[in-house]
């Protein structure tokens, strides 16, 4: 039974990692119907602006928690500075191409991150510096948490809320809302829709830097390559939620981390890529929305 | 008589270019040439399905690693045995290989067309978005598949296969993908499909069976992924599972986009480009994929239909005559 809470704790703590990264690509799917593959590679940036922001504040010599704090703000706001300037050069050409130009534009940002990291940083691996030392806690005889965790599980629900207060209460989030419904009523009422575009992958690429300086907390090496396969798996736990749809985002990434976690401890780490995409196939032919989707019936 | 001596000629240039080229080509360039071949196979077959039919498939590198490692296997465990079998029974090599290749090849791509089935079976339910990340799903899980089964030699990958595919079988392939992609496209089962592509709803309301329809081009297209994953097994006699990755989907997705959806010629012409454009870039090392990644980009900005749009390159469009549209 302690394994089991153990392995739940471990879970929701890496659940909620891609929770984070699942929000950007759901609100961006949602408001531009892209998927924005580069989105991963973000998160990885986010990382490294988080590394350079430490190597600034000097946070690795004397670690406080203001200092991480700080280092964790620089990082999100560099990489929602990155986003925009993806979104402008790149993203916003193509936004009346066909969808699928759209997305193989995606795809090249997504190439051009990762290389231009490899060429920008190295390709081997570098040391996040440890801005908080590590303790455990002990919460039942048997389960463990670290501080760590607590401090991803705490930041991720302050910043999952706080999102959840900006859609549904400030002017900007409405607008939001709105564009997401239709571009050309949103418009026709005022809202200048690129703006919201441009802010939403702001948004979007802070909390996915957010998730990249949180994960770099735990296990601190660092690579370009990095953003792949959990940008990939984000994407899936968002689709899983019902993309376009912010608490679907946050429970897929919990459903997603928490399978995760079980298959690497109960069955093999090996089949742990395997699973995200075999509960993937499973929950969309049983609903083809997922999870929290609305099913959109086809007008004639 | 024509019907005839088309595919005679193309056999009987492709047998003599199979003799030829070897001897001036350097190993590199040839090397890069039956790669071109392989590609052209890969985008042909994933434009059936994403450019003919517009459903939309990011897992084409599981089947090609289904029909790789499928044939790979069997003529690991049967098909050399065979062969010096029926080398003892005085069969020329050449004939015994290429045969027991021919048979490995479409159990390799049976085997990829059984994937493809599974894969084509919920686009019934699925639309958009979200079947792409169900094929991406697929592919993965046959990655991940391959890489635990220790028979087939697991992440260590599987060496060891007789390098039995040569210029010749590459090409008959491609050109046989070509020559089936051009003729679906001029007849009724290719109508349906490009029906389906353009509206479904309509074209059920016209009576086009949808649901076989997509499924058949799920199937044909797997079915020749993994004849190419068969050649490409064959040709550089060691497989390994990290070559099948969604890194390899994409390559070929992206030929398709860039070629222009639906389009034969374009789907050859960017399997071409996106083939040799990497090896020349080799010049300049660590910018070589940062100048793949920014020419995707700029050529999606500035050709957003892909290089030919759903148009084909013929003698017509060449001239500059006015051609109907097909699409």
């Amino acid at each position: 039974m302690s394994t089991f809470l153990q392995q739940l704790v471990n879970g929701v703590t890496w659940g909620s990692v891609y929770a984070l990264i699942a929000l950007g690509y759901t609100m961006v799917y949602g408001i531009l119907r892209l998927i924005n593959f580069a989105h991963g590679d973000i998160y990885m940036l986010g990382a490294f602006m988080g590394l350079y922001a430490s190597r600034w504040f000097h946070a690795a010599e004397n670690p406080s928690p203001v200092k991480a704090l700080l280092v964790l703000l620089t990082s999100m706001l560099l990489s929602a500075l990155i986003g925009m300037l993806i979104e402008r050069l790149a993203y916003k050409p193509v936004r009346k191409s066909p969808r699928l130009s759209a997305l193989i534009t995606a795809i090249g940002v997504s190439l051009l991150l990762e290389n231009g990291g490899v060429l920008v940083f190295g390709a081997d691996p570098k040391f996040f510096p440890q801005l908080i030392p590590q303790k455990t806690i002990a919460l039942l005889p048997g389960v463990t948490v670290s501080n760590q965790q607590l401090i991803v599980l705490v930041v991720s629900i302050v910043l999952m809320f706080a999102l959840r207060m900006f859609v549904l209460h400030t002017r900007t989030g409405k607008a939001m809302q709105a564009v997401s419904h239709n571009h050309m009523a949103a418009s026709l009422m005022g809202i200048s829709v690129d703006r919201i575009i441009t802010i939403t992958f702001m948004i979007g690429s802070a909390l996915a830097a957010a998730a990249g300086v949180l994960v770099a907390l735990q296990s601190p090496k660092i690579e370009p390559y990095m953003g792949i396969m959990p940008g990939l798996k984000a994407f899936v736990a968002a689709v899983l939620g019902g993309i376009g749809n912010i608490p679907g985002a946050v429970v897929g990434g919990l459903v997603m981390g928490i399978a995760e976690v079980m298959v690497t401890g109960y069955l093999s780490p090996t089949y742990r890529d395997a699973i995200a995409f075999v509960l993937l196939i499973v929950i969309l032919l049983v609903r083809p929305a997922g999870i929290f989707g609305k099913a959109v019936t086809e007008k004639v | 008589m024509k019907r005839v001596l088309g595919p005679l000629v193309a056999l009987v240039a492709l047998l003599a270019l199979n003799r030829f080229l070897p001897t001036v080509l350097n190993p590199y360039y040839f090397q890069v040439l039956i790669l071109v071949g392989i590609n052209i196979t890969l985008a042909v077959s994933l434009n059936l399905v994403n450019g003919f039919t517009g459903q939309f498939s990011i897992g084409h590198a599981g089947f090609m690693a289904a029909g790789a490692y499928g044939s790979a296997m069997f003529t690991v465990t049967w098909g050399q045995s065979l062969a010096a079998a029926m080398i003892a029974a005085h069969v020329p090599a050449p004939v015994a290989q290429g045969a027991l290749l021919l048979v490995s090849l479409l159990l390799g791509g049976g085997l990829a067309a059984i994937f493809g089935y599974l894969v084509g079976l919920p686009s019934l339910r699925l639309r958009g978005d979200y079947l792409a990340i169900v094929t991406l799903g697929f592919g993965e899980i046959i990655r991940v598949l391959i890489l635990n089964i220790d028979a087939v030699g697991g992440a260590r990958g599987l060496p060891g296969i007789p390098q039995w595919a040569n210029f010749f079988w590459v090409f008959l392939v491609a050109t046989i993908v070509i020559a089936l992609a051009v003729n679906l496209a001029n007849s009724t089962h290719g109508r349906a499909l490009f029906a389906i592509r353009d509206d479904e709803i309509a074209a059920e309301a016209l009576g086009v069976d949808t649901t076989a329809y997509k499924v058949t081009a799920f199937v044909l297209g797997a079915f020749f992924a993994g004849v190419a994953g068969g050649l490409f097994a064959h040709y550089l006699s060691y497989l390994n599972p990290s070559t099948f990755t969604f890194l390899k989907s994409i390559e070929v997705i992206a030929m398709v986009v860039l070629g222009g959806m639906g389009s034969i010629t374009g789907s050859v012409l960017a399997a071409i480009v996106l083939t040799l454009m990497p090896e020349a870039l080799r010049a300049v090392k660590d910018y070589r994929m940062v100048i793949y990644a920014l020419m995707l980009i700029v050529l999606m900005i500035t050709r957003p239909q892909g290089l030919m749009g759903t148009r084909e390159l013929s003698w017509a469009f060449l001239t500059g005559k006015k051609q109907g549209g097909r699409s």
